[in-house]
């Protein structure tokens, strides 16, 4: 295989990778200061002990996105130079805010977050907990806003010719609010609420099916569900959002999205479906027109077509794209169908009766996941092959001087730490959850240990 | 060439991407110098603390990596690709050894078997003295210079690296980490861990100093284009003296008893150190070592005016928040390590 296909694959894993957890910290980070808030408020001792609890399951998996984060922000460099050379001037501010803005606020007050119980009021944690919170929303703002400018570049002018041609800031905010920014950082961060919640939902329905913590569970539950439900909602309104604004400003995305090759036929929009790459066909359930109907408002107005774009300036994995943007789109109704009926559920008092319906939230901790990880390989396949929209394709974007073995080298190393790092990570959360909620007598612990000549009592 | 206070911008950024580097290295130094040590702590008990004493506090020193890697890439984009594309193999060590590292320090304490904490023991140690290492040989390696083509790309092969000088450095990273590791350990600790510290840090300063003299000579000897700029101005000479100062102060205040005092000093040291380093590479990134035309310099490798001019806002906004919560966390955690539920 060649440095590009390596390359890209290396950055898909390890970006994937990385994008299991920032998700769930953010979304985790919105629940905590819902139930620390909730603590404050009522000073009921259940929401404190929740709120301990999750706070050791925040910090594990923080500790898991950070690790991987920082290859993140050097890969760039590694992998992609000459695509550093060409977006430095525009990605890199973004970068740095980042840095400045979010990871040292995250960073900073997690310290006090994990450890801080005792050494600060409780108003003072509850303040560093919002810090956390908002810390992580700054990072997917920047970070974001710099995939978004790939996505839909604004605000620049290029200056030199050919291999020395790069990218220059012309207005900064112009590149901050280019055209997609905004649509797609919303639908970021409801995913990533819909990951936190969602995760609640999972563990508390557990605790209910087995009856236990029930004091706690039946609470989280009914608070990460109202979260749960608003953000299903709200996510349809936002991925509409984004679907007419990439067929505005991508046009060949969308295309591929639906799999629609023809400009003249009819647009329409399919609920499932496959694209044979050879016949140039989708065959599925669809609504005729929908994607005309989508775009327009109208079912007959035609919809750019894939043939309307020359060979090599459209993507050439139609099928994934279709399937990725699809499986999205699907668990996102999932979720609405879960969330709604669970609320009507409980308006008639049976929330908790129907033994089906919390097992399905058990493993409904994996939809909002699998939308995510959809979600992105939709839109970054969809961009292909073009690295920066229109500008820059992702076969110049290389590092000239990195060979295919380093990279083959690199990517056995991540694929084989970063296993070994989810497998630690599942057995480690699920002894958490076994473990559960229960306020860990440490201290008598630590004395009746010590008895026993065993100083390492801690959970 | 627009300028701020009679300096033009680029110089502005290198000297805040320096200050970041030199915050990188003071802070997440005694993280890594502790956990390079820690195998030297033998009972269950001193290495739960030792751990503890860095615990609030590295995720948010080793931030600063992540700032200094933004900076690098949103001043000098073309500093940023030649230099991680250039390291590739040893820089996809370093990042391993950061990833065993965090999650060391985290999964340890969450399971009570002692094969499964002795493990992470020792994969932590490892880690700390694979980062501090491959750190050093990347930093020697910018300071004595690699081959680059016209392109301003690498032209050299994994050999390149392993040049004494860079070795050489690496080396010293390593003992001036353990060093400041173990004077951070002193203000932390308590009773007989304290006294094994304390000892640790004496001994760590000698190595230290041993490791930066044999270094020095040799650059003197060596290395000449990173003595240039000593040569032609003297006065610059001040810096060695201070650090020298520095270093002296160290076991004074260990034998006082004024760890914060000792603490500062070796902070101080690291400060200077990367000063000289930077004084002496000054104004080139990355020195081409087979020509100098196509040295990678602080004006080549920059970013536009306006994007420098608002990275200098940004720093400016971000720089005392930055150091306001930062401060905030070292008090809330100030004095000696005392053990919670919700330790590691
Ligand atoms: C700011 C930049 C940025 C951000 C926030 C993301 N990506 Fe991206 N992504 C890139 C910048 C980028 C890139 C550097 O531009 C790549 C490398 C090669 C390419 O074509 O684009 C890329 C490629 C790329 C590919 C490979 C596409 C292909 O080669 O066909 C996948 C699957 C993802 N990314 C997935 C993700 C995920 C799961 C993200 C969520 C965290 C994500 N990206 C965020
Ligand atoms: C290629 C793109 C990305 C890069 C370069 C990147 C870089 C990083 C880095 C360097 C860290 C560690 C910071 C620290 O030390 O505290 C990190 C963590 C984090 N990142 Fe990413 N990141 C990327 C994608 C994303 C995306 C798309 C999001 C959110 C939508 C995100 C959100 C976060 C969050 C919230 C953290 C804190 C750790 C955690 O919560 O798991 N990142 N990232
Ligand atoms: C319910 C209907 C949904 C629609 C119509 C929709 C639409 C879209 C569209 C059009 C894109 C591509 C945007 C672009 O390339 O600029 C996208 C991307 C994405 N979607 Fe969805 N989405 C839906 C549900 C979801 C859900 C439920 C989640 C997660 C929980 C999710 C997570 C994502 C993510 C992470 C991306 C990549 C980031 C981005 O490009 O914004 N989506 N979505």
């Amino acid at each position: 295989m060649d440095v590009e296909v390596l390359s890209r694959i290396q950055f898909a894993f390890t970006v994937a990778f990385h994008y299991i957890y920032p998700p769930l910290s953010i979304g985790l980070g919105l629940l905590l200061v819902i139930m620390e808030g909730m603590y404050l408020k009522t000073g009921r001792k259940i929401y404190e002990d929740a709120t301990r609890f999750w706070i050791k399951i925040f910090a594990l998996i923080f500790g898991i996105g950070v690790a991987t984060g920082i290859i993140m922000e050097f890969e760039f460099g590694t992998n992609w130079a000459t695509y550093s050379k060409y977006v430095g001037d525009i990605f890199g501010s973004a970068l740095a805010a980042e840095g400045i803005f979010a990871f040292a606020l995250e960073s900073g007050f997690l310290g006090i977050l994990i450890f801080g119980w005792n050494r600060v009021s409780s108003r003072v944690h509850f303040f560093s907990t919002i810090m956390v919170f908002l810390g992580s929303l700054f990072s997917a703002i920047w970070i974001v806003v710099a995939n978004s400018w790939q996505q839909t570049p604004a605000g620049y002018h290029i200056v030199g010719e050919g291999m020395n041609a790069r990218a220059e800031i012309t207005d900064f905010w112009a590149m901050v609010f280019n055209p997609s920014s905004v649509d797609r950082l919303t639908h970021v961060w409801i995913g990533a609420f819909l990951s936190g919640a969602f995760l609640v939902l999972s563990v508390n329905a557990y605790y209910i099916l087995r009856k236990r913590h029930l004091e706690i569970a039946r609470p989280s539950f009914k608070l990460a569900l109202i979260v749960a439900t608003a953000c299903s909602l709200l996510q349809l309104v936002a991925g509409h959002h984004s679907a007419d604004g990439v067929a505005k400003n991508q046009p060949a995305k969308l295309a591929a999205i639906e799999g629609h090759y023809d400009t003249l036929a009819m647009a329409d929009m399919f609920l499932l479906g496959y694209v044979n790459n050879k016949t140039q066909e989708v065959s599925g359930l669809k609504i005729p027109g929908g994607l005309s109907f989508l775009i327009h408002g109208n079912f007959n107005d035609p919809v750019k077509g894939l043939k309307a774009f020359p060979e090599d300036e459209r993507p050439k994995q139609i099928n994934a794209i279709f399937q990725f943007y699809h499986i999205m789109v699907a668990c996102g109704m999932a979720m609405i169908a879960l969330t709604v009926f669970a609320v009507w559920q409980w308006r008639r008092n049976r929330l908790f009766e129907t033994k089906w319906l919390l097992w399905l939230f058990v493993f409904a901790v994996l939809l909002p996941q699998v939308a995510n990880q959809a979600g992105w390989f939709a839109a970054e396949m969809g961009r292909q092959p073009w690295v920066v929209y229109g500008l820059l394709k992702t076969s110049d974007a290389l590092s000239k001087t990195v060979t295919a073995n380093q990279v083959l080298f690199s990517l056995i190393m991540f694929t084989i730490v970063y296993l070994l790092l989810l497998v630690l990570f599942l057995y480690l959360l699920n002894r958490k959850i076994k473990h559960g909620p229960v306020s860990d007598h440490a201290k008598e612990e630590l004395e009746e240990g010590s008895k026993r000549n065993n100083p390492i009592m801690q959970q | 060439m627009e300028t701020f206070l009679g300096l033009d911008y680029n110089v502005w950024w290198f000297l805040v991407f320096g200050g970041v580097i030199s915050g990188y290295a003071i802070l997440d130094g005694f993280d890594l110098g502790a956990g390079a040590l820690h195998l030297l702590l033998k009972k269950e008990q001193s290495r739960r603390i030792a751990m503890n004493a860095i615990g609030p506090v590295w995720d948010g020193n080793e931030v600063w990596l992540v700032i200094g890697g933004g900076a690098l890439f949103a001043g000098f984009p073309v500093a940023y690709a030649a230099i991680f594309s250039a390291f590739y193999v040893p820089f996809m060590i370093f990042m391993v050894g950061l990833i065993f590292r965090a999650v060391a320090i985290e999964f340890r304490s969450k399971e009570p078997m002692l094969w499964w904490r002795k493990t992470w023991d020792v994969v932590y140690n490892i880690a700390c003295i694979v980062i501090a290492l491959s750190l050093g040989l990347m930093l020697g390696n910018v300071a004595y210079g690699l081959p680059l083509n016209e392109q301003k790309e690498f032209a050299g092969n994994w050999m390149s690296f392993f040049h004494p000088f860079p070795i050489m450095v690496s080396i010293t990273t390593l003992a001036l980490f353990l060093m400041h590791g173990a004077i951070y350990l002193t203000m932390k600790t308590e009773n007989r861990l304290y006294t094994k510290m304390h000892l640790l840090a004496n001994n760590f300063t000698v190595f230290f100093v041993l490791s930066f003299v044999i270094t020095t000579l040799y650059t003197l000897l060596y290395v000449p284009h990173l003595c240039d700029q000593f040569r032609q101005s003297p006065g610059l000479f001040l810096l060695p003296v201070l650090m020298i100062l520095a270093i002296a102060n160290i076991p004074r205040q260990i034998k006082k008893g004024m760890y914060r005092y000792a603490f500062i000093s070796s902070a101080v040291t690291i400060a200077l150190l990367l000063i000289m380093v930077a004084v002496e590479i000054f104004p080139y990134l990355l020195y081409a070592s087979n020509n100098i035309n196509n040295s990678i310099t602080i004006h080549n490798a920059a970013a536009s005016a306006k994007t420098m001019k608002i990275l200098l806002i940004i720093a400016l906004i971000g720089t005392p928040l930055v150091a306001m919560y930062t401060a905030f966390v070292f008090w809330t955690f100030k004095g000696k390590v005392k053990l919670d539920e919700m330790s590691y």
